[in-house]
């Protein structure tokens, strides 16, 4: 037996991140990581499930459109991610962070309950105070860690001189851990080192379901956007052409830009004709034809044949900085926004400090000893700090947010869905919104059904988006591809091939008018036999989901940046008054009216139009295949064809208002118990033990309830 | 009372194995794919296992 040892000379590897929507299975993973790794290029090719994304350690030479390509040739579309922006990696690692100090509060927690179970059970003497000094030393240190968080919190409130929350909770565990030493040293009956870390342990357990929900819609985001990391191909001085990024794209590098490509840049056509679609930029629903010497912009899709664009504006500079300075203005509205959590506390910090130092003074002024009114004092600091509260808000809102995004709803915050709750108007932008936003073949019952087969046949043969768009409509219907031989696709015109034995070609129509609807035709031998014709359509529940959210109380409104023509059909369909023709600082204003008027106002866009207006809105919802502006925009993004996730996310949300609003009176109905035994003197340790894990348990089971809203 | 000055430092020790257990496993990335790491187990290993004949 031989051993063969091949030494490879070590090449520095490439790590890249690729976004692929469409793993859905165990069979989807192993395809992709035993399927990649068969290009010699790629090294190493790892599948996160639940970020549906795939990371590759790739060699240098290893071009984009390559390793894109390795990827279509086993079936699965992916998007290039970017880095990431510094935010997001701090706010990773920020909840890692909450994550280890909850395993250690967890931990701290059981052991020194173990001990405090004895000691309530009646171990005395030497036996009380080996287990009191043994609490002690697992309580300090984890005290010291795990209690950061808020001990930060308290301390940047305290200096700015307001209160939060986190206050009365660094107050209560401080005093309580040195009143409990001073216990401990003093062979004392009782020591509340276990009260102190379970309180850490239940509020670090709400900061943390807070973050990973967070985590969750960032990670589902992400996914989505399609342009952070992108770039083109450039032509090279010497005719080569290699693929530049986005981010390294300069002013006079010529871009090649092929048909279903998005431009990476602003430029002007050097060669080529095609036709653009602006519908993510304008909202114009109908493609503009482009010639040489045409402007162009990033953001808007190439539709027909490959040009070479000669790049003005790159990165920053792009028609786009316009609409994000529009956007900037436009947010700083919503984050004056205070969170309902944030303003239960205004209310109860100063309640619960006036509380405690009342409890103090008036032992104290009843002639116990300083020593009885401080003992005492930290019991109401502790029955009373917000366990429940900490938990209330954000254990309701992540169950609402997993049982939403079983349903394709991400939603990117608390805030969000707090705000949601809210709405009472609907403004909806129309192309991509209220219709699909891509082709649709709208004649294809038209057409004999013995031309099917071969229509899907050569539709899968290309890439250019008609085709995709027929090839998804034709798989809807059932139909089977024909056997076809000898394809062959010409940029700028379409496909050829061969079935059985005739000459049959689908492409650009010849002779009809096509300048202004989308069509594209099949021939047989030379003879057109087929026009199949494309058009925008609404999306399938469109009426369903503006009835239902009428039927919420949601009145609902059209804004779009397209002609008046086109929006009136779709106006009168679903029954809307309709803005037409508008500018995205139409839209802003549009907005700014209803809000001068009382009203919360829900935007629904998809467009970089609507991007102003995405953020100037009390909430804003996004589908998923809009802009990557509109995405990062918005509050909410839903997934898929239907419009219905719209309605459902209002219910959802108002359903989870009314939740933490229980969880809220159950938690004052508990203090309202509890208080009066804690100024009586009579809460020992075990009695805050239990009082405190049992309204936890019951908010968060409270808050499950919330699984069952949908169904 | 003897028995405890075993018993006590060994469940602290234990508990402490499992915290830094699971210390390990957060820095070597195992919660990172939660709902990946349920399908893999259904993935056949297509690998070419050496066939080993008696």
């Amino acid at each position: 037996m031989t051993v063969m040892t091949r030494l490879v000379p070590e090449t520095p590897l490439i790590e890249r991140d690729f976004s692929v929507p469409d793993i859905r299975c165990a069979g989807c993973i192993s395809k992709l990581e035993q399927g990649l790794v068969r290009d010699a290029r790629i090294k190493v090719a790892r599948v996160n499930f639940t970020e549906k994304r795939v990371h590759l350690s790739c060699t240098a030479d290893a071009d984009m459109p390559d390793l894109l390509g390795a990827f279509t040739s086993l079936g699965f579309e992916a998007h290039p991610i970017g880095e990431g922006p510094a935010e997001v990696d701090a706010d990773a690692a920020s909840s890692r962070a909450l994550l280890r100090a909850v395993a250690v509060s967890g931990f701290a927690m059981m052991n020194i309950m173990l001990l405090s179970v004895s000691v309530w059970s009646g171990a005395t003497g030497v036996t009380r105070d080996l287990f009191h000094w043994l609490s002690a030393m697992i309580a300090l240190p984890t005290i010291a860690y795990a209690g950061q968080p808020f001990f930060r919190s308290a301390w940047r409130a305290v200096r700015h001189g307001h209160t939060n929350m986190d206050v009365p909770i660094s107050i209560g565990v401080t005093l309580a851990t040195a009143l409990s030493l001073y216990e401990t040293a003093t062979h004392g009956a009782h020591a509340y080192f276990d009260s102190a870390v379970m309180l850490l342990f239940f509020l670090l357990c709400g900061r943390w379901l807070d973050s990973v929900m967070r985590d969750r819609a960032r990670g589902g985001v992400t996914a989505l956007l399609r342009n952070m990391g992108t770039g083109a191909m450039v032509v090279q001085p010497d005719g080569n052409t290699h693929w530049v990024d986005a981010t390294a794209l300069q002013p006079g590098m010529v871009m090649l830009v092929a048909a279903g490509e998005r431009l990476a840049a602003d430029g002007v056509i050097v060669q080529g004709a095609t036709r653009m679609d602006l519908s993510l930029l304008t909202g114009e629903s109908a493609p503009l034809p482009s010639g040489i010497d045409d402007p162009v912009h990033a953001g808007t899709l190439n539709l027909e044949s490959p040009v070479r664009v000669r790049v003005t504006a790159a990165g920053t500079d792009t028609a786009i900085a316009d609409i994000a300075r529009l956007m900037g203005e436009a947010s700083q509205g919503k984050s004056r926004y205070v969170r309902i959590a944030d303003r239960a506390a205004r209310l109860y910090a100063p309640a619960v400090h006036a509380l405690a130092l009342l409890a103090f003074a008036g032992w104290m002024l009843a002639g116990a000893g300083w020593h009885d009114a401080l003992l005492i004092a930290v019991a109401v600091l502790i029955i009373t700090c917000p366990c429940a509260l900490g938990l209330a808000v954000p254990a309701a809102q992540i169950v609402a947010a997993g049982a939403l995004m079983k349903r394709g709803v991400l939603i990117k915050d608390g805030s969000a869905l707090e705000r949601m709750a809210e709405v009472d108007r609907a403004l909806i932008d129309k192309t991509g919104t209220l219709t699909l936003g891509r082709p649709v073949a709208s004649n294809l019952g038209e057409i004999a059904s013995e031309y099917h087969p071969v229509l899907l046949a050569m539709a899968q043969m290309s890439r250019h988006p008609l085709s995709t768009a027929l090839t998804r409509d034709l798989g809807a219907m059932g139909v089977h591809a024909a056997m076809i031989d000898e394809a062959q696709e010409t940029p700028g015109f379409g496909v050829a091939a061969v079935w059985h034995g005739r000459a049959v070609t689908l492409g650009r129509p010849q002779g009809i008018d096509t300048s202004s609807e989308l069509a594209t035709e099949l021939s047989l031998d030379g003879t057109p036999v087929a026009t199949i014709r494309f058009a925008d359509a609404l999306r399938p529940d469109a009426l369903e989901a503006i009835s239902a959210l009428q039927a919420l109380g949601v009145d609902a409104m059209i804004l779009s940046g397209d002609r008046t023509a086109a929006v009136a059909p779709v106006a009168r369909t679903l029954g809307l008054t309709a803005l037409t023709g508008l500018s995205p600082q139409d839209k802003l204003s549009a907005i700014g009216r209803q809000t001068a008027s009382g009203h919360k106002v829900l935007m629904i866009g998809d467009g970089l139009n609507d991007g102003p207006a995405l953020a100037a809105g009390h909430a804003s919802m996004a589908p998923g295949s809009a802009s990557d502006v509109g995405k990062n925009a918005s509050d909410c993004i839903f997934l898929g064809d239907r419009l219905m996730p719209v309605a459902d996310t209002i219910r959802m949300a108002r359903q989870t208002q009314a939740v933490v609003r229980q969880n809220f009176m159950l938690a004052i109905g508990y203090n309202v118990i509890a208080v009066p035994l804690a100024f009586a003197g009579i809460v020992t340790p075990l009695i805050a033990a239990i009082a405190m894990s049992g309204s936890s348990l019951i908010v968060v089971g409270n808050a499950l309830r919330l699984k069952r809203t949908l169904t | 009372m003897n028995g405890l000055l075993v018993l006590i430092p060994i469940a602290l020790s234990l508990g402490l194995l499992g915290l830094g257990a699971f210390f390990w496993s957060l820095g070597r990335g195992q919660f990172d794919d939660m709902d990946g790491a349920a399908l893999r187990i259904l993935i056949d290993d297509e690998a070419d296992v050496p066939k080993v004949l008696p």
